[in-house]
């Protein structure tokens, strides 16, 4: 039909812009719509790397290399041949993303220099320093500026998305955003969109995730019809310095050079690290994991820390921190491969991590589980399409460090010309969406209009606070079934509170009160598809960990989970898919050995 | 410890772009590793000034809050810098929070900062790649020239490096240190450096590199520690020599 198609691309971090490049180089036309300016998005905050089976250290490494430790790592709950496809297009892509000029170390001879990350015995992780998302996300952001000033891409920066538009066949036809500066609701027709809006970490309070990460889109579009996937599989990583707005990452790749994680062997030793003698610390990864050592995947690692900090009771100083030790790496290596994470422990803990052993603790990072999409990233609702942390498809039950970066590009790859595709086969005029488009946007009004107007005596601040103590306790390294029912009980609670909000604003003018109510009511939806889901599955995989039912279960459980709202219930229904495993048979999974 | 240590922060508001400033007083709890941005999280929880009076949230940007994305630049006690990264026990008090000066307010601390991203464009800050297709590994690059390109690539675009220079002003327009600085990364890059001239050719004339006054207050107040001089006077350099080759090629 359109030989020029119109695709909205919802987000800027690398999923989106991947997506945005290919579309406007296979003569689509883009509006990008973004909370923050594109360059802002949280992509930037990825340190350690991005994985691509190059085999530059001699190591024999393959494509299938990859993909085995990916479906592995993620305890065989990923769709395979999806996980196939990425790995292998992942050297092409990290040669793509040289030649736009991401300042990659590397070695000697000029080539890129790769390191080890966790859940392989490979050197696999180009990297550039420590701050390779936002390296990344800088020479994604010029190409999409590059096609701006071509004309190619149009952008809405600072805009919301709401909604989709949908017709009355549950076609998609376009979206229902609003200007945070004006705060005027407007629809926007398009051929077919794509959801690329990253995390959901603010559904914990507090996570390694941005402020923007609330999974307020794909929680909009998943109460319109979309399912959610695998909710239930949430990523804690182990190294994370603990604070009081959020947590901060201390990335994979320390361990990675080299770091070690250690604790006193004597329960509340008061001595200065440093004078802590070898033989009185406890290496324990190292020691319950003689093979992969402190490079386990960040499920095992983050289980390690809890045991040792909550069984053990050897947390420093009796609190839940343990050491992450660089102190025994050469000053300029750590300066020459992990600067940026060096500078942040400084700058916000105050210690040279170079001199001083760094306090860490585990905190809530990804979610593994998202929208659900097909092979060609489209999801349930015709024209509604997916990439990124916001879809479910290709870290199964737990992710691999490094695989995030490489999953949003490749997501992103595949989603925008899959979007350019579907719109070229369209039936129908934008034109007969008209009317669909004026009731989106009235709904959408009428919602601001509630909010606005709405007298009761509910903080929407300490409503999410309460949100993200109780996700934070039940929903993340350790799952108990009482607790979670516990849990939905308390999102029905605070969902029907939530029907008392009391905006401290009303103005209609940049109003950032509003738009964290509307993401807060998208965020308890959200969260009653992780609790729920993670009730139902009775079994211990990967992130997904209940003491109850230690093993992994694939008889009854190597299935998806498929979550979809029902608006009459006004809560999420079930039902399961199998897992596509027609390429690596299920084994078990084990780190303490090679696999 | 006496835990009831307060902190008293005078915040200069607005509501929209029209409107005309005003000053509001905080006093909060100082809890340990509070930076600004947490405070002002804390007093959108519970918007009452200092004298009691209830008010709004402040309205203010800020996306990682690990000093990467560069969006919650503001001035604290006068100097631009980051409000995630501002840690209140290391600030004088009481402490004062202004928007930027030299950017359109959009309301309270927010301003409007396109203006560096519309100057990116005209440098053509990107590598001019043929296409995303497969066309094999990019240039060799020695471990030398990353050390150099990747700390130009390390800009967060927050443009304190634009409001704390005294030649960035309406009546200069000069363009800043950030969009210099980026076109001395890509003129290096062994591909990017085939718009070399373009880019120069855009630091001319009014508002280009010559406007550059020298007051190095940009190298000083970086976040990120970018040799924004270094930068300038090699840029300065090629442009000088451009614009000479130019006369006497007319």
């Amino acid at each position: 039909m359109a030989a020029n198609p119109k695709i909205i691309v919802i987000g800027g971090g690398l999923a989106g812009l991947s997506a945005v490049i290919k579309i406007a180089e296979k003569g689509g036309q883009v509006d990008l719509f973004s909370i923050v300016p594109v360059k802002r998005s949280h992509s930037v905050c990825a340190q350690g790397g991005i994985n691509a089976a190059k085999n530059l250290k001699g190591e024999g490494d393959s494509t299938w290399q990859h993909f085995d430790d990916t479906v592995y790592g993620g305890d065989f709950l990923a769709n395979q041949p999806p996980v196939r496809a990425m790995c292998e297009a992942a050297p092409g892509i990290i040669d793509l993303l040289d030649r736009m000029g991401v300042p990659f170390n590397r070695t000697p001879e000029g080539l890129l220099d790769f390191r080890r990350f966790g859940g392989t015995l490979y050197n696999r992780t180009a990297f550039a320093g420590a701050t390779t998302g936002q390296q990344l996300l800088y020479a994604l952001d010029e190409q999409v500026r590059r096609y701006e000033s071509e004309g190619k891409v149009k952008k809405f920066e600072h805009w919301e998305f709401l909604s989709a538009v949908l017709d009355s066949n549950r076609v998609c036809r376009g979206i229902a955003a609003m200007d945070l500066q004006s705060m005027e609701v407007r629809t926007f027709p398009a051929d077919a969109i794509i959801i690329a809006t990253g995390g959901i970490g603010a559904i914990f309070g507090k996570s390694t995730n941005s402020v923007v990460c609330t999974g307020s889109a794909q929680s909009a579009v998943y109460q319109q019809g979309c399912y959610y996937a695998n909710g239930e599989f949430i990523q804690v990583h182990p190294t994370s310095i603990p604070g009081e707005d959020k947590l901060r990452l201390m990335s994979e790749s320390a361990r990675g050079e080299g770091g070690r994680v250690w604790v006193p062997k004597k329960p509340g030793d008061k001595r200065d690290p440093r004078s802590i003698p070898e033989k009185e610390r406890w290496y324990f990864l190292e020691e319950w994991y003689p093979k992969y050592g402190n490079l386990v995947p960040r499920d095992v690692a983050t289980r390690a820390i809890h045991k040792v900090v909550y069984e053990h009771n050897l947390g420093i100083d009796g609190k839940p921190m343990v050491y992450l030790d660089l102190t025994h790496i050469d000053r300029k290596v750590l300066d020459r491969k992990l600067e940026g994470i060096l500078e942040i422990y400084e700058k916000f803990v105050g210690d040279d991590p170079r001199e001083v052993p760094m306090k860490i603790f585990p905190g809530m990072h990804y979610s593994m589980g998202g929208l659900w999409i097909d092979y060609r990233q489209a999801t349930n609702i015709p024209g509604i399409f997916s990439a990124g942390e916001c879809e479910y498809q290709y870290h199964g039950a737990n992710r691999l460090g490094a695989n995030s970066l490489v999953s949003c590009i490749w997501g992103g790859f595949v989603a925008g010309p899959a979007a350019v595709e579907y719109a070229r086969g369209m039936q129908g005029s934008a034109a007969a969406a008209n009317g669909h488009l004026d009731s989106e946007r009235k709904h959408q009004e009428e919602i601001n209009a509630k909010l606005m107007n709405s007298d009761g005596n509910e903080n929407p601040f300490l409503l999410w606070r309460e949100l993200g103590e109780v996700m934070t306790r039940d929903c993340t390294v350790i799952r108990y079934n009482k607790n979670l029912q516990q849990t939905d009980a308390k999102l029905v609670e605070l969902l029907q509170r939530f029907e008392h909000i009391n905006l401290s604003d009303r103005s209609q003018w940049a109003n950032t009160t509003i738009v964290f109510a509307r993401h807060l009511y998208n965020m308890l939806q959200l969260s009653r598809v992780i609790a729920q889901g993670a009730a139902m599955r009775n079994e211990s995989r990967g992130a997904h960990y209940k003491p109850e039912f230690p093993e992994r279960d694939d008889k009854n459980w190597l299935k998806t989970t498929k979550a979809s709202f029902a608006p009459d219930a006004d809560e999420p229904k079930f039902e399961f898919e199998p897992v596509d495993i027609s390429l690596i048979p299920p084994r078990p999974r084990r780190y303490d050995v090679t696999k | 410890m006496a835990d009831n240590k307060t902190v008293i922060i005078k915040i200069k508001r607005q509501a929209n772009p029209d409107s005309k400033a005003y000053w509001e007083e905080f006093e909060l709890p100082q809890t340990p590793g509070r930076n600004v941005t947490s405070a002002l999280m804390e007093i959108a929880v519970n918007p009452v000034t200092r004298d009691g009076k209830k008010t709004t949230p402040i309205t203010y940007d800020a996306n990682c809050l690990e000093e990467v994305c560069g969006s919650c630049a503001m001035l604290v006690n006068g100097k631009a810098r980051m409000a995630c990264s501002a840690l209140l026990e290391k600030l004088d008090h009481p402490v004062k929070l202004e928007p930027f000066s030299k950017f359109p307010v959009v309301r309270d601390l927010a301003v409007d900062r396109s203006v560096l991203f519309e100057d990116l464009k005209r440098v053509k800050a990107w590598v001019p790649i043929d296409g995303t297709y497969d066309l094999g590994p990019g240039p060799r690059v020695t471990m030398q020239e990353q050390e150099v390109a990747y700390p130009l690539s390390r800009c967060i675009s927050c443009c304190c490096c634009m409001e704390a220079c005294p030649q960035f002003n309406e009546s200069t327009d000069f363009v800043g240190a950030a969009a210099i600085s980026q076109v001395r990364l890509f003129n290096t890059h062994p591909t990017g450096k085939a718009l070399k001239r373009e880019r120069l050719a855009a630091l001319m004339g009014d508002g280009g590199i010559q406007e550059c006054g020298y007051a190095q207050n940009c190298v000083e107040i970086c976040p990120k520690d970018i040799p924004l001089t270094r930068s300038i006077s090699e840029v300065g350099r090629e442009v000088m020599k451009q614009a000479i080759g130019d006369l006497f090629r007319r």
